[in-house]
C-alpha cells in the first residue's frame, strides 16, 4: 500500500531561487561571491561524501548509515549562518551541517563505523553536540544550552536540527514550550523531508509545523528548504533575532529526503519511485549551481574544481575510515563516570582479563 | 546542638550549595515561590534571585534535557522531580541522555546533574505518589543513587550529591521529612558508596534505606529484648553499593535480612542477596531473608500498613534467620 502525501495547497514558503534556478525574490542576501561559492561547494562536497558512505556501508566498513540527499541546501544553508560561538544540537542526519561546522568526517563516520556512540569529535571545541537518535531528545538540550547561553549573558545562540516526525514527540513540545517562556536564544530548525522512515507528513501531523511555533509565543517560519539562499536569510534572521535577545524563532524547511531512511530501508515497500522523480526536479545544487552560473557569480571550471575537489575528499574519509581500529576494550569502562566506585573498578579488571 | 528535620537540612544543603558554587542552579516545578510542595527549596529563590532558583513548566523529560544541556555551558543543575511517579516522564532523558552523555562525549563533558525525587510511601498519599523508582534507576550505568535515611545523613548525602562530578539521583523518603535529629550538620563522613552501620549487633544483619531504616531500627530493639542481637547497617548509596560493608557484616553475623518497600522481584534486595552470596558464602548459616513490598502496584492509603514492611515481618524474618 503506497500513500503518498497530498501535495495540497498549503503555505507557500519563503523563496528566492526558483526549482529552475531563476530568482523570484532578492538574491542579494549580504553573501559576496566567495561565500556563495562556497554554499555550492559544501552542498556538492556533502553530496559525494552522502554517496561515498552509502557505498561503506554496502562494502561493510560502515553500519547501518543515514543518507541525507536532497537536504543539501537545508543544512548547508542554515549552518552557514551560524556564528563561530553559537552551538548546534543535531539528530543523526546532519552530516553536512557538521562538515561546515569544521567537524573532521572520519571522526564523525566513527559513529557509524561502529566505533563510538554518540560525538566522537570534541562537542565543545566544534561547538556540535552529540550525534542523536532518540527522535526529538536533543530539542530540550538544546533548550537547556540556549538558557546557559542567556544566563552567562553571551551573544551566542543556539541551534536545533530536527525532523518533521520529531515534532510529534513530547521531547519537542517541551523544548518548545521552555524557549517561549524562558524567551531563549534558540532557534528550532525543523527539516521537514516528507518522511518519517515511511510515514508521510500528512501522517504524522494535521497541521502545518512552522505554525506551531504562534501556539508557543513566538514565531514561525516556512521556507523552501532546497533554496540554499532563502534557508540562508531565513536562519540569519532567526539568529539576529536571538541575538538580540528577542528569543526563539521556529523555521519548517520543506525539503524531500530522496534515498532511504537509512540504509536499513526500503522505501519501494510505501512510496513511488516517479514520487522522487518529482523531488529531484527540485534538486537543491541543481537549482543553485544554475543561478550561480547565470549570475555569473561562478563558473563551469569552478563547478569542476569542486566535483574534483569533493572527489578527493570522499576519497580521504573513505581512507580514514578503513583505518579506522576498534577503540580499545577499556573504552567501554573509561569514559562513564568521572569518578567511578570501586566494584565498577573491580568488574573493569574482570573484563580486561 | 541543633534540631533538624529533614526537609530543613535537606534546604540548608541546597543553601550552602548555591553559596559556595555560583554555577550551581536549582530549578523543577513549584520550587520558587512555593518552595517547593515539600519545602525543601524554602527561601532558595529569595536568598539567591530568580536567575539561579526558578520554576519550570510541568515538564519533567524538559526539565532533565535541559539539565544536559546546561552541563555543556558549565552549569550544575539541582532539579527536582516533584514525585517518584512524576520522574516517569523524564525516564528516557535520565537513562538515554543524562546517564550515557558522559560517556557519549569521551568524558569532554562532565555531567554534574543532581536530580531529587521524594519518594517511597508511607504518608497516605495518592495513587502515583507513593512509588519505589529504586531499582529503575539503580539498574541504569552512569547513575548514581542515595537514599538517606535521616536528617544530619540527608544534608551529608545531598551536598555530596552536588558535587559529585557524575550525575546523582536523589530519593528523598517522605515519610521522613518532617523527622528531626539532633546534630551538628556533618562536613564529612561517609561518601558516596558507603554504607553506615547504625547500630552493633553480633545474630543478625538488617540492610535497610531511606524510610526503612528507621523501622528496622525498630525492630532491632524490639529483637533485642527478645534477646537477639541485630545489626543495622544503612545502605545510603544503592549504586554504588558498599560490598566491603556488605561482606563484613554477613561474615561477621553470618545472617542477613534485606528491607525495602520496593516489591520483592527484582528488587534491591535481590541485588544485596546476590552480592552477599557472591562474597561471604562460606560465612552464611542462613539464606538472606527478604523484607518487602508485595509485587502489586502502590496500594491506596488504607491499605498501605498492610503492604509496607511492617516491625512484625522484619522480626519474624529475622528470627527465622536466627533460627535456621
Amino acid at each position: 500500500v503506497s500513500h503518498v502525501p497530498e501535495p495540497g495547497p498549503g503555505t507557500e514558503p519563503v523563496r528566492i531561487l526558483s526549482p529552475d534556478g531563476q530568482a523570484v525574490g532578492d538574491a542579494d542576501v549580504g553573501l559576496e561571491p566567495d561565500d556563495l561559492r562556497e554554499l555550492l561547494r559544501w552542498m556538492i562536497i556533502a553530496r559525494r561524501l552522502d554517496r561515498e558512505c552509502i557505498a561503506l556501508q554496502r562494502q561493510g566498513e560502515l553500519t547501518v548509515y543515514p543518507g541525507f540527499e536532497g537536504q543539501e541546501a537545508a543544512q548547508v544553508g542554515s549552518a552557514w549562518a551560524l556564528g563561530a560561538d553559537d552551538f548546534v544540537w543535531p539528530t543523526f542526519r546532519e552530516l553536512a551541517a557538521a562538515l561546515v561546522r569544521g567537524v573532521d568526517a572520519v571522526q564523525y563516520l566513527q559513529y557509524h563505523r561502529g566505533t563510538w556512540h554518540g560525538g566522537p569529535y570534541d562537542p565543545r571545541a566544534t561547538r556540535f553536540g552529540p550525534i542523536c537518535i532518540p527522535i526529538a531528545t536533543q530539542i530540550p538540550h538544546a533548550a537547556g544550552y540556549a538558557l546557559g547561553q542567556k544566563l552567562d549573558a553571551t551573544d551566542a545562540v543556539t541551534l536545533a536540527y530536527f525532523g518533521d516526525g520529531s515534532t510529534s514527540e513530547g521531547d519537542f513540545h517541551e523544548a518548545a514550550n521552555l524557549a517561549g517562556v524562558w524567551d531563549l536564544p534558540l532557534v528550532l530548525f525543523c527539516q521537514n523531508n516528507g518522511w518519517a522512515i515511511s510515514v508521510p507528513t500528512s501522517r504524522q501531523t494535521a497541521g502545518e509545523i512552522w505554525r506551531r511555533a504562534e501556539g508557543y509565543g513566538f514565531p514561525g517560519v516556512r521556507v523552501d528548504g532546497n533554496d540554499v539562499l532563502a534557508v540562508y536569510v531565513v536562519t540569519t534572521t532567526a539568529l539576529d533575532r536571538a541575538r538580540r535577545g528577542e528569543g526563539p524563532t521556529l523555521i519548517e524547511a520543506m525539503t524531500y529526503r530522496i534515498g532511504a531512511h537509512s540504509t536499513a530501508d526500503d522505501p519501494s515497500r510505501y512510496r513511488e519511485d516517479s514520487d522522487v522523480e518529482h523531488a529531484r526536479r527540485a534538486d537543491p545544487i541543481a537549482r543553485f549551481r544554475t543561478w550561480l552560473l547565470e549570475s555569473g557569480h561562478a563558473d563551469q571550471a569552478f563547478v569542476s574544481a569542486c566535483s574534483e575537489e569533493a572527489d578527493t575528499f570522499a576519497m580521504d574519509v573513505r581512507e580514514g575510515v578503513i583505518a579506522t581500529p576498534a577503540p580499545p576494550v577499556e573504552w567501554m569502562f573509561d569514559w562513564l563516570y568521572a569518578a567511578p566506585g570501586s566494584a565498577f573498578e573491580r568488574q573493569r579488571e574482570e573484563a580486561l582479563g | 546542638m541543633s534540631e533538624w528535620t529533614m526537609s530543613g537540612a535537606l534546604n540548608r544543603a541546597l543553601y550552602d550549595a548555591l553559596s559556595e558554587d555560583p554555577r550551581v542552579l536549582v530549578f523543577g516545578e513549584d520550587v520558587g515561590r512555593s518552595g517547593g510542595v515539600f519545602r525543601v527549596t524554602d527561601g532558595l529563590q529569595d536568598e539567591y534571585g530568580e536567575r539561579r532558583v526558578f520554576d519550570t513548566p510541568v515538564s519533567e523529560a524538559g526539565i532533565a534535557g535541559a539539565a544536559v544541556g546546561l552541563c555543556f555551558a558549565g552549569w550544575r543543575p539541582v532539579v527536582e522531580m516533584q514525585f517518584d511517579a512524576f520522574s516517569y516522564p523524564a525516564i528516557e532523558q535520565v537513562v538515554d541522555h543524562v546517564a550515557k552523555m558522559r560517556m557519549r562525549v569521551r568524558g569532554r563533558v562532565d555531567i554534574p546533574i543532581t536530580i531529587r525525587i521524594p519518594s517511597f510511601g508511607g504518608i497516605k498519599g495518592k495513587e502515583h505518589h507513593g512509588e519505589s523508582p529504586e531499582t529503575y534507576y539503580a539498574h541504569t550505568a552512569g547513575l548514581k543513587v542515595v537514599a538517606p535515611s535521616s536528617a544530619l545523613d540527608a544534608y551529608r548525602l545531598l551536598r555530596l550529591a552536588i558535587a559529585d562530578p557524575d550525575p546523582v539521583i536523589v530519593l528523598e523518603p517522605k515519610a521522613r521529612y518532617w523527622s528531626k535529629e539532633s546534630g551538628e550538620l556533618p562536613a564529612d563522613g561517609p561518601g558516596i558508596g558507603e554504607a553506615r552501620v547504625l547500630r552493633d549487633g553480633k545474630d543478625v544483619t538488617l540492610v535497610a534505606y531511606g524510610a526503612m531504616v528507621t523501622r528496622v531500627l525498630d525492630a532491632a530493639t524490639v529483637l533485642s529484648a527478645n534477646g537477639v542481637s541485630a545489626r543495622v547497617v544503612d545502605l545510603r548509596s544503592l549504586a554504588p553499593m558498599d560490598d566491603e560493608v556488605l561482606a563484613r557484616c554477613a561474615r561477621e553475623t553470618g545472617r542477613v535480612v534485606v528491607v525495602h518497600e520496593a516489591p520483592r522481584s527484582l528488587g534491591l534486595g535481590a541485588e544485596v542477596a546476590a552480592r552477599v552470596m557472591e562474597l561471604a558464602f562460606d560465612h552464611l548459616q542462613a539464606p538472606v531473608g527478604r523484607v518487602t513490598g508485595w509485587d502489586v502496584p502502590y496500594p491506596p492509603a488504607a491499605l498501605e500498613q498492610h503492604y509496607l514492611p511492617s516491625v512484625e515481618r522484619i522480626c519474624d524474618a529475622a528470627l527465622a534467620a536466627v533460627s535456621y
